[in-house]
């Protein structure tokens, strides 16, 4: 399932008058268990790819597939479905929803998978203890600091256990251990749960984490190296 | 179904949650929404109050709640067209249906006559002691005195006929009529007694005179036009008609209320429509305050839209969550209204002093004392209609609500 497929893939902004280029002719495929950065500057198109990918947006043309499902012929119902059992997701600014606590923030997931309660309540406990939250289970957001809000969100997005987690700068508010801490659980998960992870960063430091490095400029893949 | 529940669950701590986020928003909005409903369910129980007071009165007065006639009576209410009076038989009949309050008349289109005008009256023949039981005629005298007796040789007429036969209290009249044999019965009565009605149409027209004076006048003694029956309550006569039209001779003819006198019926359904009008307006005045606090709240976390449509959730689900906060809102509204309103309208349901105002309410023919009445039916038509129209009100801002694009809301700052 968790084989991507990316051909020709193009998407274009308008802003204003000006047309913005976030996709040009990308071609990709990411076998199941790869670890992959995506690198390179600011509107280079890293963040439109990790979109496209999750299916929270279509490109203008191209194919994209997961496994045998071509994702950008999907409706938003089945776009939905896809995500909530096959995609995780790591944002930048953590994104936990306010109103739940760290532990109801990682059920949530579970929760609309239809998941019992008991059993997911045992895996959110796990896994929030597996990202060093244990104790901190029912705090708001609010009362987390950014690194732990940032592990809530990891642990909500790993939890139960997706083919793909679509990480989009997850280190960009973090400090400098929290962000190794972070990057270190994300290689365990990899190589023990055999995760696809695809990141999106600036960062050198989770580059190095990376077994596969793509850089991009303006839309387009000029490199793709394993490490 | 277990998978319903499991998102039920879910949606129903994130929508619960979301309520209170911004409790000062929602405690304004939960007190329009409790005042609505209060001032619905009020203001119907007075208006329902103030109607039921004059159909009550209208129906007593007039029909009754169920009459006993000759079948061609209402075609023409002459005197070749009346019953021998209730015995035997009949008597049994109205006894084992249960009627338990009834009186005899005589009704007949007549002329009345003073020195000066003659008017086109209705002519009622009434049994004084069974009169004062079903109808509200003898409390309504102004001057003078009732009918007291089944002999009594006195007249009573309405405030307004004396002013319009320019006669009053002690004058004579002249009353004239038709006999069986198509003879013009005629004789004199001394005004014994002037009464002022609710319903002011009443007192122009209708004239009473002792049941037996009339018998003899007509020259039919021993008959009577109609038998008028009056249970504890205008609303719930069915059964009691039905049991009375099983056990009467098939030579009889008895009706309820509402199919003798259309209009009155009329007035009565036209209250639950009248009911209907009054808890959409104050609805529609609310919804502007339900629909701003919903878009409000939407406006407030797009972002956290974009992300459980992000982590998995269909949009029919972000529908079902708005519209369950919308639900919350409105059941929690409806209970502290409904609270209020059984609070405020049971203890004046033994009666409210409108005196202040009872000139104009009498010229609609209500009394100056208000039973407010509480109904079970106008109080679910109100939550109905709230629950109905607020849902519907917020079914806009929940469909934007799924329609945003995940991506644009995750980045909305």
């Amino acid at each position: 399932m968790s084989a991507i497929h990316c051909h020709q893939l193009c998407k274009t902004f308008t802003q204003g008058d000006e047309v913005i280029t976030g996709l040009d002719h990308v071609d990709i495929t990411i076998e199941e268990g790869e670890f992959v950065c995506l690198s390179g500057p600011s509107g280079s198109g890293k963040t439109t790819l990790l979109n496209a990918i999750g299916g929270l947006d279509t490109p203008d043309s191209g194919e994209i597939r997961m496994g045998d499902i071509r994702i950008d012929q999907l409706d938003r119902g089945s776009l939905a479905d896809m995500r909530l059992h096959h995609i995780g997701f790591v944002f930048q600014a953590y994104n936990l929803i306010p109103v739940l606590s760290a532990q109801e923030n990682v059920e949530f997931v579970m929760q609309v998978q239809g998941v019992a309660a008991a059993s997911r309540a045992r895996k959110a406990a796990e896994i929030l203890r597996e990202v060093g939250l244990e104790g901190m289970e029912d705090r708001r957001p609010a009362q987390l600091s950014g690194g732990q809000q940032q592990r809530v969100a990891v642990a909500r997005a790993i939890v139960s256990h997706p083919d793909l987690v679509l990480a989009d700068e997850p280190t960009a508010n973090l400090d400098s251990v929290a962000a190794d801490h972070l990057m270190g659980l994300f290689s365990e998960l990899n190589e023990h749960h055999h995760i696809t992870f695809v990141i999106a960063t600036h960062d050198k430091r989770v580059m190095s984490y990376a077994r596969r490095l793509i850089r991009m400029q303006d839309g387009k893949i000029i490199s793709d190296e394993a490490q | 179904m277990t998978g319903f529940k499991l998102h039920f669950a879910t949606i129903f701590v994130l929508s619960w949650r979301n309520l209170w986020r911004n409790h000062r928003r929602t405690y304004i909005m939960l007190g329009a929404i409790s005042v609505g409903v209060w001032a619905m369910i009020f203001m119907t129980a007075l208006m329902r109050g103030m109607v039921d007071d004059m159909l009550d009165e209208g129906i007593r007065n007039l029909p009754g709640h169920i009459q006993i006639q000759h079948p061609d009576f209402l075609d023409d209410p002459s005197v070749v067209n009346s019953i021998d009076e209730p015995d035997g038989e009949l008597l049994v009949a109205l006894n084992q249906a249960g009627a338990k309050r009834w009186a005899t008349r005589i009704k007949l289109p007549a002329v009345i006559a003073s020195e000066r005008e003659s008017r086109g009256i209705n002519l009622v023949g009434v049994e004084p002691d069974a009169e004062a039981d079903i109808s509200g005629i003898p409390e309504q005298i102004s001057a003078g005195r009732f009918i007291e007796s089944n002999q009594d040789q006195g007249l009573v007429i309405g405030a307004k006929l004396a002013q319009r036969l320019e006669t009053r209290l002690g004058k004579r009249v002249v009353v004239m009529s038709q006999d069986p044999d198509n003879n013009i019965s005629e004789r004199g009565f001394r005004i014994v007694g002037i009464y002022r009605a609710k319903m002011p149409g009443m007192e122009e027209f209708n004239v009473y005179a002792a049941r037996d004076t009339l018998q003899q006048l007509l020259k039919i003694e021993g008959r009577v036009s109609q038998i008028i029956i009056v249970d504890e309550n205008f609303r719930d006569i069915d059964i009691l008609y039905q049991k009375i039209r099983q056990s009467i001779p098939a030579s009889l003819e008895v009706m309820p209320w509402y199919e003798i006198d259309t209009y009155l019926a009329a007035m009565f359904n036209m209250m639950d429509g009248f009911v209907l009008v009054w808890v959409v307006i104050i609805f529609l005045a609310l919804s502007f305050g339900l629909v701003n606090t919903l878009v409000m709240a939407i406006f407030e976390r797009v972002r956290e839209i974009g992300l459980i449509q992000a982590l998995g959730m269909r949009p029919a689900l972000i529908v079902y969550q708005i519209l369950l906060e919308s639900l919350l809102l409105l059941l929690i509204g409806l209970g502290i209204g409904n609270g209020l309103a059984i609070l405020t309208v049971k203890p004046l349901e033994s009666g409210l002093d409108i005196s202040m105002v009872a000139e104009g309410m009498a010229m609609m023919g209500a009394s100056s004392t208000l039973y407010p009445s509480l109904t079970l039916y106008d109080m679910l038509m109100a939550n109905g209609v709230v629950i109905i129209l607020g849902i519907l009100t917020s079914i806009l801002p929940a469909w934007r609500a799924a329609k945003m694009d995940p991506v644009q809301a995750l980045n909305t700052t």
